[in-house]
């Protein structure tokens, strides 16, 4: 996956609260077994009207908010389903990272492993950032991920991440290969279960 | 130290620890289905990797398939959706892992279909690329919704890197009141918590009303949990539990399943386990229930009036919906009625809806469908004549499948119609672009199918048809 290191871009505000991923990657864009030519389905009810017209009410039409690589949300962003197609088009949009007050949980994990960049704050914070993102002239904003630090004009602002993840993000490493780099303590615990509850076996 | 059902299951599976937070999880079980497994395969074929251990895994057919009757895959229009099945089955045979395809008479819902093999156990680990995997829990299992990457993750591994929960205790005690269900004390605890209300909590729902709940109906519990944010639900297994998987097909048996009884007894939090939050529902404040907005949180007493907006998320719910506040919910009309979905598609809920049918017809301009939630449950339908009720009814008896509950096959409602709705989720364009969800239990989808308004069943109980 794409390494992020530190990104510069435009961050648009999405303040209403549970945006779903039923909305952020609609059902007709689900129909496939490829990732590719998810773009145009990322938000598709609200870019584009019936007609498939671009819709200038929704942020994301306007500029400079159609350049953004930034999300400043809501509390509860991506919540629903798993659907990962939901990240997937977001990042085929140029969706970098994705802030709010809290993140849904299924959501959360399928943007680290993808890379996009999912950061959680004090809603004192995300109310600051939206201010600075809803003024086109301040809507300039520089994630760190190795400082840890968002910058927007001379707002800074720190966040947390674990160490892991942090590694994982500014390496890209491949997060399957860093388990099977495990693969013999996975041997170890399956034998101990294989012996201590044993019926979990009787599969095979 | 004295540990919650929650920290018990997990300290059972940690193959290692990560950090702080993070272990890696055994994975005892994993399910798949069409829609979010194909890129997972994709993935594990460039990278030259094999399925760890084949046997741990089922793949089902549900979301994109059609409800109508078909003899052949060629006969689904819908190329995308019959590529996902076809892949689906390729990718099965390929790493030998069991597929319920859609011609199985074992194919269904996911989430119907595996408890209803046995292939849910007390103090499993199971994972599936479905948010709603949470239904597992009823059996005392740690069962949670994963992303493709994460199935890839599991299949190359039969691990995860997990995210460890705060438990949550929700206690409800007292009987359940006289037209209220499972659905109704689940979208109450939803309603009291928000819809992020459990994000970053192991929910165990504990309790007398929970204790007297069938299993099914703690799987309709467990299953809508996530639609407060929780990425876990939890009930402790008791006799009702071993007992419902004594004797179905995948359930252990003979020496293996005395051995797992012995087990199962500590799956249990300790009498003095610490919680990070406790909420107590007293059943009798429970109402039957239905959504008027576009978050599952958004519900009402079907007794009451739409709620004033608090804030902007409010209104434009309203909005979306159609709906101004103050109005009554019981003078909502509807175009359609939908039963089914991994949380009221299974029997118990076909008999109830049909108990409120029973010798009533679909008021008219009401389209009616049920669709069940497994072939089993459908041809179990059909011999306790459940369909023939249905039918009569006026409701149109479809196959098994997800359907209507995400529109993602051809059941879907058109721009502005409103539907009442047995499913789990009222989101913006969830049943068809425009459409308007309302979320309630089977029973109320029956009441609202033959008056063709919002209506509280407790009225048609009392009532002779």
């Amino acid at each position: 996956m794409t390494p992020f290191t530190t990104v510069t871009g435009v961050a648009a505000a999405l303040p209403t609260p549970n945006i779903d991923t039923d909305v952020i990657m609609p059902k007709q864009f689900l129909k496939r077994i490829d990732r590719a030519g998810l773009a145009i389905g990322a938000f598709h009810d609200l870019r584009f009207d019936t007609d498939g017209q671009t819709r200038p009410d929704f942020v994301l039409n306007r500029a400079p908010y159609n350049q953004a690589k930034f999300l400043i949300c809501g509390d509860n962003f991506g919540c629903g389903s798993s659907r990962e197609y939901a990240v997937w088009g977001l990042q085929q949009l140029g969706i970098r990272a994705i802030i709010a007050p809290s993140i849904s949980g299924i959501f959360f994990g399928n943007c680290e492993k993808n890379g996009l960049l999912a950061i959680t704050l004090p809603p004192g914070d995300v109310d600051l950032l939206m201010a600075h993102a809803d003024t086109p002239r301040t809507a300039l904003m520089t994630i760190d991920l190795d400082a840890q630090t968002i910058t927007a004009g001379p707002l800074r602002i720190g966040f947390d991440i674990p160490a892991a993840r942090k590694a994982l993000l500014l390496s890209g490493a491949d997060h399957i290969q860093q388990t099977l780099d495990r693969a013999a303590t996975i041997t170890e615990f399956e034998a101990k279960q294989a012996a201590t509850r044993h019926w979990l076996w009787a599969r095979g | 130290m004295p540990r919650t059902l929650y920290e018990k299951l997990v300290d059972q599976h940690v193959v290692a620890t990560i950090d702080d937070s993070h272990v890696l999880l055994y994975v005892d079980f994993h399910v798949m289905n069409e829609y979010t497994s194909p890129q997972a395969f994709a993935g594990l074929h460039s990278a030259h990797r094999p399925v760890r251990r084949p046997r741990a895994h089922l793949a089902v057919v549900d979301h994109v398939n059609p409800t109508r009757p078909i003899t052949d895959l060629s006969q689904i229009e819908d190329a995308g959706g019959r590529l996902q099945i076809e892949t689906l089955s390729a990718n099965c045979a390929r790493h030998g892992i069991q597929l319920f395809d859609l011609f199985d008479p074992r194919q269904g819902i996911e989430h119907v279909v595996v408890p209803e093999n046995g292939f849910a156990w007390p103090g499993m680990v199971i994972a599936c690329g479905d948010s709603h995997t949470t239904t597992y829990g009823a059996f005392g299992a740690l069962a949670f919704g994963i992303g493709t990457s994460e199935i890839e993750h599991v299949l190359a591994t039969q691990t995860l890197v997990y995210k460890v929960l705060k438990p949550m205790q929700v206690r409800i005690d007292g009987a359940l009141p006289t037209g209220t269900s499972a659905k109704d004390i689940v979208m109450a605890f939803v309603e009291r918590v928000g819809a992020a209300g459990a994000s970053g909590f192991a929910v165990e729902f504990t309790g007398t009303t929970i204790d007297a709940l069938s299993v099914e109906a703690r799987m309709t519990l467990c299953n809508m949990a996530v639609e407060a944010g929780a990425r876990a639900a939890l009930i402790a297994p008791d006799q009702k539990v071993f007992d419902d998987l004594a004797g179905r097909p995948q359930a252990p048996k003979g020496a293996a399943l005395a051995d797992a009884l012995r087990d199962w007894q500590d799956l249990r939090s300790d009498p003095d386990a610490a919680f990070a939050r406790v909420v107590e529902i007293d059943t009798r404040a429970i109402a039957p229930l239905v959504t008027w907005g576009t978050s599952p949180d958004q519900s009402a007493p079907i007794t009451a009036r739409i709620p004033a907006p608090q804030g902007a998320g409010d209104q434009r719910a309203l909005d979306y919906m159609g709906l101004d506040a103050g109005q009554p919910l019981d003078s909502i009309a509807i175009d359609r009625a939908f039963i089914g979905s991994c949380t009221n598609a299974r029997i118990e809920d076909l008999r109830r809806a049909a108990a409120i049918l029973d010798g009533r017809t679909v008021a008219d301009g009401v389209t009616a469908i049920v669709v069940p939630g497994s072939k089993q449950v459908r041809a179990m339908a059909e011999a306790e004549g459940l369909d023939a009720i249905f039918k009569a009814a006026g409701f149109d008896w479809r196959g098994a499948g997800c359907s209507m509950c995400l529109a993602m096959n051809d059941d879907v409602a058109a721009s502005g119609e409103r539907c009442a709705s047995s499913t789990n989720r009222n989101f913006e364009g969830r049943q068809g672009r425009g459409a308007r969800t309302h979320l309630m239990s089977p029973e109320m989808v029956a009441a609202a199918a033959v008056t063709g308004t919002l209506t509280d069943v407790r009225t048609l109980m009392k009532a002779t048809p």
